[in-house]
Parts: structure tokens; C-alpha cells; sequence
């Protein structure tokens, strides 16, 4: 394997990797930079576990390799905190949404780029971006009302 | 700080408030960390500390040097809440406010084996088994106060952990001063019973219902906020020193064997090692992570060349239909079925086929295991950690007292999922390596490789008389067995390192028949069980997968029902009304009739036009105690075939409800989740492997195919114990959909799932 040095700006910081440059964006953050939030989930790109910003775009970060990422990243960590919570996270809590938990990063930095975007979405257009991402304890009604809420809250 | 506390930060901080506070071996500060409980227990030699075990009191709860309370709960929350309501029920039970309740669970360290996640049993046998510790608790401090008021037991009261002599409020004492920080070292008659059925209780009865103030109140889930911030310690976190990552190899064809492996081909990644236990276990450890995952990747092996071990696909159910029976049970039979069907009128039969399910795990399986001399620790995500950790002695020949099963939260298990073959999996490469491994499996390892709710055929028969009566009543399910690999994973041969390694099996056969209370004058339930395409090692193993094998049975029984109605021109409430005898079964009928607005009918519903067919459809089912009843309102694309679910309107019944909102977020999942196994789910194969191995090839449900509503109806019988609601409203679902299609489309579908092809074949056929 033939090791890189990368240059990282995650939530704000830059950060430096060493690794194979094939290796794909999300083994950075977790292994090499210690960050919890982004969830393995398949590795595949089709569950989106591993979602955090690009740019403020939701990209799956287990298939993108190191050697093509460039742009901002920001992981959930960087969108709320317990402090200062993204109004979805206040929203998830509010209504209480995820069972084992394993998929809410997906969910909730997807709907974060829709609503940066469209404060007022309608359901199919929650549904139209959410669409591929994966919940196997079946939360969708809680999801729904979650991004509901948070878009009210947005408003 | 959580009502689930267990990670080390925690621990340290009480461990240190106990240090400071002096007196560390008597001492339980504050609210008990795992590391204390585990030092503590240390001083058992020493007497100071009764034993970890299920006759002592001290193994579930203890009173804190503040006053506060610690449940130590050996079973486990996946994602409903349970240790919610369990601090409401031991709350309750000893009059402390549930904000002083903190229920620690997962941790062998700190519990007594109560089965873990298990057959919705996490209040039905261990809230109870709470409830009636905490119940023996109040009486053994009432006592005590008792003595020291100099006021009788009987004058007492108890009020937010503040025992006070009815007559004169001024006369009290807090149970923070009567046993605050100490054991009560008081024994409980244990019925030697581990697992779900462990039962130890005292001489307290527990309080009668109408002095409940907490059970029954919805209570925010404390464990919501670390989730949705990813600030909890999650089991793909968990790192320690000199740890490497594993991966596993599995055979392309199933039951070939590694017959030379080229270590050479992976000599370029930093720390790769090969692990090749013959005849068939092998692995890899790196480094890192990508390293390991590049290994597998790269290792050359040759395979040994076997017979193709399976059918094709589309012979599955046919196979099972030609199959020897193995093993089979009448389970009920009443009256004399040859009879009943020689006089018949008219005479109604069906078959209905399953398929494979996986759990499919919204992330495939982690553990790590660490091994130090003789003792060894196993970090897990599994329901199962008591259970989970005697697996891994077993695998390690180690005692089972000297290995730690520690649980940190991790993917949504549905049941014996592939969490329980990565623990010994891992504690296998641990051994060989010398070194701790952390193991993440593939995403195929936990679709292809996870093993599997089994596929069945299920006949059914029923004799109706002139008049209309149905005076026989013939159902048989056959197929795989739900137990090839146990419902825990405290077996070797029960997980894949296990068979890989050449252990002996150990299989059990075993099926069930639906769950309700129709009764018949001539009846015959039974099921009949097929042996395995392989043996060994095989990624189609029967194991329990949520409700083992009720979503087919209430899906056949159900379908069934309807057929029999419509045959005997009635509606198939009504038919169900005269036909089930539980008074429980029948409220929660007429409580999903009723809120659906359901109008009698017979025959599918004729109303239609355009595209899109609309019907509605019934099934209900009892589950260990719970029943649940549910209309299913669907539309079925006939030109796509597509059927979406979109609405369910769920009458639910689990005894003394003890947290409704939580109750009804978990009755939504099972119904969502109940749908995509309905209308999407089937483990597909080739001759020679599975073929279903990531979300592409195993798809779920979809948000763009949720429901538009799901109305739950809760029937509280608070003088009842709690039954149970992890599974029950499940059972039902694809019985209720299958229903609608018919009502929808005038076609049956006697198979699921009921895919979007499957159903314009139906109808083109049709």
C-alpha cells in the first residue's frame, strides 16, 4: 500500500493523514482522527451511515477515497452539539426518534443539506431527499416528524 | 448521564468519590460504577462484598451513599427504551423518584444473567423480576425502619425514598440513612434458573397496581441525546493499546475449505498476518482497519471443490414441499380431523410460502476482545453479553468467571443476528495473534454470512359443512428449523467459528403454529421440519430472527382465515369474531375494527377504478400473552405491482402498559419494519451461496414506501402484569397486507414477499 500525506479540513481544523491514498475518506475520520459521529454501515455507499458535508453537500464518505477529496468537511460533530444543537437534533430528541441509533447520522446530515436549502420542504420533498438511506429498526415515522419539526423550528 | 450508565468515564468518577469518601470496601458511592462493582467484587474473598449472584439482592440493585438508586439489569435495551420503563417499575416499587433510578445493563461485571434482549421478555420476565428485588428492597428497609421509628411496619409510609410513620410525619428516617452506600446482604429464593426464566424473589408481594405513580407515564429515554449527538461510546469505537483489526474469509461456494493459502500475496500490508485454523476457519489482522479489509482482499487461498450445496433459487420452496421430515409435533388437536374432512360439504385448502430473512443489521457486527493470561474481556454490540461472553471461554477454553462480557451500544439486533459469531470469531484471532483484536465485519458478513429466519411451506385445510360451519380445521408448517444455531451464542457450535473450527453440532428442530384462539369441533396444528441444505457452516443456518417464525405463520393463518370466511360468505372480522374465544383476542379485534372504521363486507372490495386498487386487509395475533389486531389499508399499483401499506390502524394489548409513548414508537418500527419483510424481504441463492450480501441485493423498506399514518390503539389492563411488545405487533403484519391485496385485487397471494414482480405476475395470471 502506498502511504500519502493528506491535508484534511474537518469542522473548521486542518488536520494532516497519512494513509493509502485508495483508502476511502471515512477511515480517516474514524480511525486517524478519533471521530465517532460518522457510522460505518456497509461500506458500499448504500446505507449512509457515513454521511458528513462536503462544501455543505451529504456525501457518503465510505466510498470517497482520500486522493479525491477535497472542499470542507463537516461531520455531525461540526453541524450541533449538545450546546449548540442543529434544530434536527432538538427535533430527534423532541421526538424521540432512534432506537439502536446506528443510522441517525445519514438521516440527520441529509436532511441537514435539504434544509439549509429549503426551509419549508413538503413531504415528498423530505421523502425525494432521503430516499436510499437506511433505518433496520424501521424509526420513518419518527424521521418524518423529526425533519417536520425541525423545519418548523427553522423557519 | 443516562438511565443506561455504563461507560468507564462513569465509573471512574463514583470510584473516586468512593475513595474519597474512605471506606471503599463497604462503600457503594454514589451511583455504582462498573469498575467499582467489579473491585468491590473483588473483596469478596475478604467477605465484605456478597457474590454476583442471582440469590443475593445486592445482584440488582443497591441504595448509593446519596441515596440514589442502581439497577444492575441482565437484560438489554436495543432501541425501545426498556431500562426507561424498568426504573419506573423499580421506582415504583420502592417509592424513589425516577429521576434517583439509574439501570445499568450489558455488563457481566455487574448483573446476573437474565437472558438479554430475548422474546420480548424484557418486562414480562425481567422488569418483573425488578419489580419483585425492589419489592423485596422496600420490605427489608421498611423493616429496618421499622425498628429504628420504633413504629410498626404496617404504619408506615414511604414517599420519594423517605420511610415516615403515618400517624406522626415528624417520626422518619431515609432509606440514604438506613442502608445508604451498603449491601443488604439479603438472599432471595432463586429458582436455579439462568437466563429469561431466572426468577429470585423474597417475601414481599409487590404493591397492588392503583399505587403505581410512575408505571404508566411517558418518561423522556435518556439514551436519545447521546445518540443523536454520537457522544456514547459505541461498539466501533472501542479501541485498546496494542489492538489490531481483523477480518474474515469466507468460502465463495458453501462448504469448500481453504486447502492452501498464500501468506506472501499480503506481505506488502503493515501488520498483516494470516489466521488459518483448519479445516475451515480463516481470517486476517492488520494494522489498521483498511489494511485488514485490503487483506482479505488480496490473500490468495484455493479452495477445495465440493458438490454445489444448493438448489436453484426458484426450486426452494419446491424442495422443501419433496423434503424428508426430520422431526415434527402435533402441537394441537382437538376432535377427529379424518372425520370432519370425509363429511365436508365443501372442502377449502392453501399453501402459503416463505422465504430466507436476514437480520441484516443496520451495521454488520463488531467486537473486540482482549486476552490477558487466563482472563479475557470481549467488548460486544450483541444482545446477548452474559451469553455472549460464555461463548467466548468456550471458544477460548477459558472459565467462565475469568472472561468479561462488556455491551456497548451497537446496531439493532432482531435476534440472533451475526453479533454473536464476531465475538468468538474474534476471540479466536485474539488467541492466535497474541495480540487484542478489534473485528468489524463486512456488510456481507452480516447479510449473507448472518443466520437466517427459515424458509417454510405451510398447508392448510378446512372442512365446511351444509350449513356453512367449518367443522375441520387442518394447519402444518413445514420447513427449516428456527434452531439449527441456538437463540444465544454461549455455544461453539452454535456460531461460525464454531462449525469453521470442526466442533460437533448441536442442532435443534424446531417450528411453531400460529398463535390465537380460533376454535374448531376437529382441529390438527402441527409443524414439520426439514434438515439443512449444509450442515456446516452453511449462511442459510435457521436461527431466531425477530418473532421467530410468527410473521410467516400469522401471515399463512391469517391469509387462511380469510379464505375460509370469504368460502362461507362472511366478513372476515365478523368470521373472526365468532371464531377466536379469548375475551382479551376479541376486544383488540373490535378495538382495530372500530377505530378503522370498519364496515362488514364480504369479498374483495369492488370500488375500484383507475390504476390504483385500494383495500384493506385484517390479522391478528396473541404473542406469549400480548395480542394484537391490525387493518392494514393498501393500494396496489396494477400496473408496477407495487403494494404500499399506507395505513395501519394496530389495536394492542400487552397487559399494564408501563411507558405508552415509548410503547407506541416501538409498535411503529414493528409495523414498518413487519412491512418491508412482507413486501421486499427474501435471502436469494445460487447453487452456490447466498447472493443477497448488501442493501442492493437485500433491500428494506424504503421512506419513500412508509406508511402515510399509523394509528396505535393501546389497552391498558393495569391490574395485569406487563406481556411484552418487542415483537408481538410484528406477527401480524404480512397476514393484514396480504389480506388488503385480496381485498385490493381479487387475487390471493399465497407468497411473500410481495414484491413488486410477484404481484403483476399474480395479476397478469390472474
Amino acid at each position: 500500500m502506498a502511504t500519502k500525506q493528506f491535508k484534511l479540513n474537518v469542522n473548521g481544523k486542518d488536520q494532516t493523514v497519512n494513509a493509502d491514498e485508495e483508502m476511502p475518506l471515512l477511515y480517516a475520520l474514524r480511525n486517524d482522527l478519533g471521530m465517532s459521529n460518522p457510522k460505518f454501515g456497509c461500506g458500499l455507499a448504500q446505507c449512509g451511515a457515513c454521511t458528513v458535508h462536503i462544501d455543505g453537500a451529504a456525501v457518503r464518505s465510505c466510498q470517497l477515497p482520500l486522493s479525491s477529496v477535497s472542499g470542507k468537511i463537516t461531520t455531525l460533530e461540526g453541524l450541533g452539539t449538545p450546546e449548540k444543537p442543529h434544530p434536527l437534533q432538538t427535533a430527534y430528541i423532541k421526538e424521540q426518534v432512534p432506537q439502536c441509533g446506528q443510522c441517525i447520522n445519514g438521516w440527520m446530515m441529509t436532511a441537514a443539506e435539504l434544509l439549509a436549502k429549503n426551509k419549508n420542504p413538503t413531504d415528498a420533498q423530505i421523502k425525494d431527499a432521503l430516499t436510499g438511506i437506511k433505518c433496520r429498526c424501521a424509526t420513518h415515522m419518527g424521521i418524518m416528524r423529526a425533519v417536520k419539526t425541525a423545519a418548523a423550528m427553522m423557519k | 448521564m443516562g438511565k443506561h450508565e455504563r461507560n468507564i468515564a462513569v465509573s471512574r468518577r463514583n470510584l473516586l468519590k468512593g475513595a474519597g469518601a474512605g471506606a471503599l470496601v463497604v462503600t457503594i458511592g454514589g451511583a455504582v460504577g462498573l469498575d467499582f462493582v467489579k473491585a468491590t467484587g473483588t473483596a469478596l474473598a475478604q467477605g465484605a462484598k456478597p457474590p454476583l449472584h442471582p440469590e443475593q439482592l445486592d445482584s440488582y440493585l443497591a441504595v448509593g451513599a446519596d441515596g440514589k438508586v442502581s439497577v444492575f439489569f441482565g437484560k438489554m435495551d436495543m432501541g425501545h427504551g426498556l431500562h426507561t420503563a424498568v426504573a419506573q417499575m423499580v421506582g415504583d416499587e420502592l417509592d424513589v423518584a425516577f429521576k434517583d433510578v439509574t439501570v445499568f445493563m450489558g455488563d457481566t461485571r455487574s448483573s446476573v444473567n437474565q437472558g438479554g434482549a430475548s422474546g420480548s421478555t424484557g418486562l414480562q420476565l425481567g422488569g418483573i423480576q425488578m419489580r419483585m428485588a425492589a419489592a423485596e428492597a422496600r420490605r427489608v428497609l421498611l423493616a429496618a425502619a421499622a425498628t429504628k421509628l420504633g413504629v410498626p411496619a404496617a404504619d408506615l409510609v414511604v414517599s420519594d425514598g423517605v420511610v415516615s410513620a403515618k400517624a406522626d410525619a415528624a417520626k422518619k428516617v431515609s432509606y440514604k440513612e438506613l442502608i445508604g452506600g451498603k449491601y443488604f446482604n439479603h438472599k432471595l429464593n432463586w429458582n436455579k434458573e439462568w437466563g429469561n426464566t431466572l426468577k429470585a424473589v423474597g417475601e414481599a408481594k409487590p404493591k397492588s397496581h392503583t399505587d403505581y405513580k410512575l408505571i404508566g407515564k411517558s418518561f423522556a429515554r435518556e439514551d436519545i441525546a447521546p445518540k443523536v449527538f454520537s457522544t456514547e461510546k459505541h461498539i466501533q469505537d472501542h479501541k485498546v493499546a496494542g489492538m489490531v483489526h481483523g477480518r474474515m474469509i469466507r468460502p465463495q461456494i458453501v462448504g469448500s475449505v481453504p486447502v492452501k493459502v498464500d501468506e506472501a500475496s499480503i506481505k506488502d500490508i503493515p501488520g498483516a498476518q494470516v489466521v488459518f485454523k483448519p479445516p475451515g476457519f480463516l481470517g486476517v489482522v492488520a494494522n489498521t482497519e483498511w489494511g485488514a479489509i485490503k487483506a482479505a482482499e488480496k490473500l490468495k487461498v484455493v479452495w477445495s471443490e465440493v458438490p454445489k450445496p444448493f438448489p436453484n433459487y426458484t426450486d426452494l420452496h419446491d424442495h422443501i414441499r419433496k423434503a424428508p421430515v426430520v422431526s415434527k409435533k402435533t402441537e394441537k388437536e382437538n376432535g377427529e380431523i379424518a372425520k370432519a374432512f370425509e363429511g365436508a360439504a365443501k372442502v377449502v385448502t392453501a399453501e402459503y410460502e416463505w422465504p430466507f430473512q436476514s437480520h441484516a443489521s443496520m451495521a454488520p457486527a463488531t467486537a473486540v476482545v482482549e486476552i490477558k493470561g487466563t482472563k479475557a474481556t470481549l467488548w460486544t454490540g450483541g444482545q446477548k453479553p452474559h451469553f455472549a461472553r460464555d461463548g467466548v471461554a468456550a471458544i477460548l477454553g477459558l472459565k467462565q468467571e475469568d472472561v468479561d462480557g462488556i455491551w456497548l451500544i451497537g446496531p439493532g439486533c432482531y435476534g440472533r443476528n451475526d453479533a454473536g459469531d464476531c465475538a468468538q470469531d474474534c476471540a479466536v484471532l485474539a488467541q492466535s495473534v497474541g495480540k487484542p483484536v478489534r473485528l468489524q465485519y463486512s456488510r456481507a458478513d452480516g447479510i449473507q454470512w448472518d443466520p437466517k429466519g427459515p424458509a417454510s411451506v405451510i398447508r392448510a385445510r378446512a372442512a365446511i359443512d351444509a350449513s356453512n360451519n367449518v367443522v375441520g380445521f387442518e394447519f402444518i408448517a413445514k420447513g427449516f428449523s428456527r434452531l439449527e444455531v441456538s437463540s444465544n451464542e454461549s455455544k461453539t457450535h452454535d456460531c461460525l467459528a464454531g462449525h469453521f473450527l470442526g466442533h460437533p453440532l448441536k442442532p435443534t428442530q424446531a417450528f411453531n403454529i400460529p398463535a390465537n384462539s380460533y376454535a374448531f369441533p376437529n382441529m390438527t396444528l402441527g409443524w414439520e421440519v426439514i434438515a439443512p441444505f449444509v450442515e456446516r457452516g452453511s449462511p442459510l443456518r435457521g436461527a431466531h430472527l425477530r418473532d421467530p417464525n410468527g410473521p410467516e405463520l400469522q401471515f399463512a393463518g391469517e391469509s387462511f382465515i380469510d379464505e375460509v370466511a370469504l368460502a362461507i360468505g362472511m366478513d372476515p372480522i365478523e368470521f373472526r369474531l365468532k371464531t377466536a374465544k379469548a375475551p382479551r383476542d376479541l376486544a383488540v379485534i373490535k378495538a382495530a375494527m372500530e377505530k378503522s372504521g370498519w364496515k362488514p363486507r364480504v369479498g374483495p372490495n369492488k370500488d375500484q377504478s383507475g390504476d390504483i386498487l385500494k383495500g384493506r386487509g385484517f390479522a391478528y395475533a396473541q404473542r406469549n400473552g400480548s395480542r394484537v389486531a391490525i387493518v392494514a389499508e393498501v393500494e396496489v399499483n396494477r400496473k408496477t405491482g407495487r403494494v404500499w401499506g399506507r395505513k395501519f390502524t394496530v389495536a394492542h394489548d400487552c397487559g399494564q402498559i408501563i411507558a405508552p409513548t415509548d410503547l407506541k414508537q416501538c409498535i411503529e418500527g414493528n409495523i414498518v419494519q413487519g412491512l418491508s419483510r412482507a413486501t421486499l424481504e427474501e435471502v436469494k441463492f445460487d447453487q452456490n451461496n447466498v447472493t443477497s450480501v448488501d442493501w442492493n441485493t437485500y433491500p428494506i423498506i424504503d421512506i419513500m414506501d412508509m406508511p402515510e399514518s399509523i394509528e396505535s390503539v393501546l389497552l391498558d389492563y393495569p391490574d395485569q402484569p406487563p406481556s411484552g411488545a418487542g415483537e408481538p405487533s410484528i406477527r401480524p403484519v404480512a397476514g393484514a397486507v396480504a389480506n388488503a391485496v385480496f381485498d385490493a385485487t381479487g387475487v390471493r397471494i399465497r407468497r411473500a414477499p410481495f414484491t413488486p414482480e410477484r404481484v403483476r405476475q399474480a395479476l397478469s395470471s390472474a
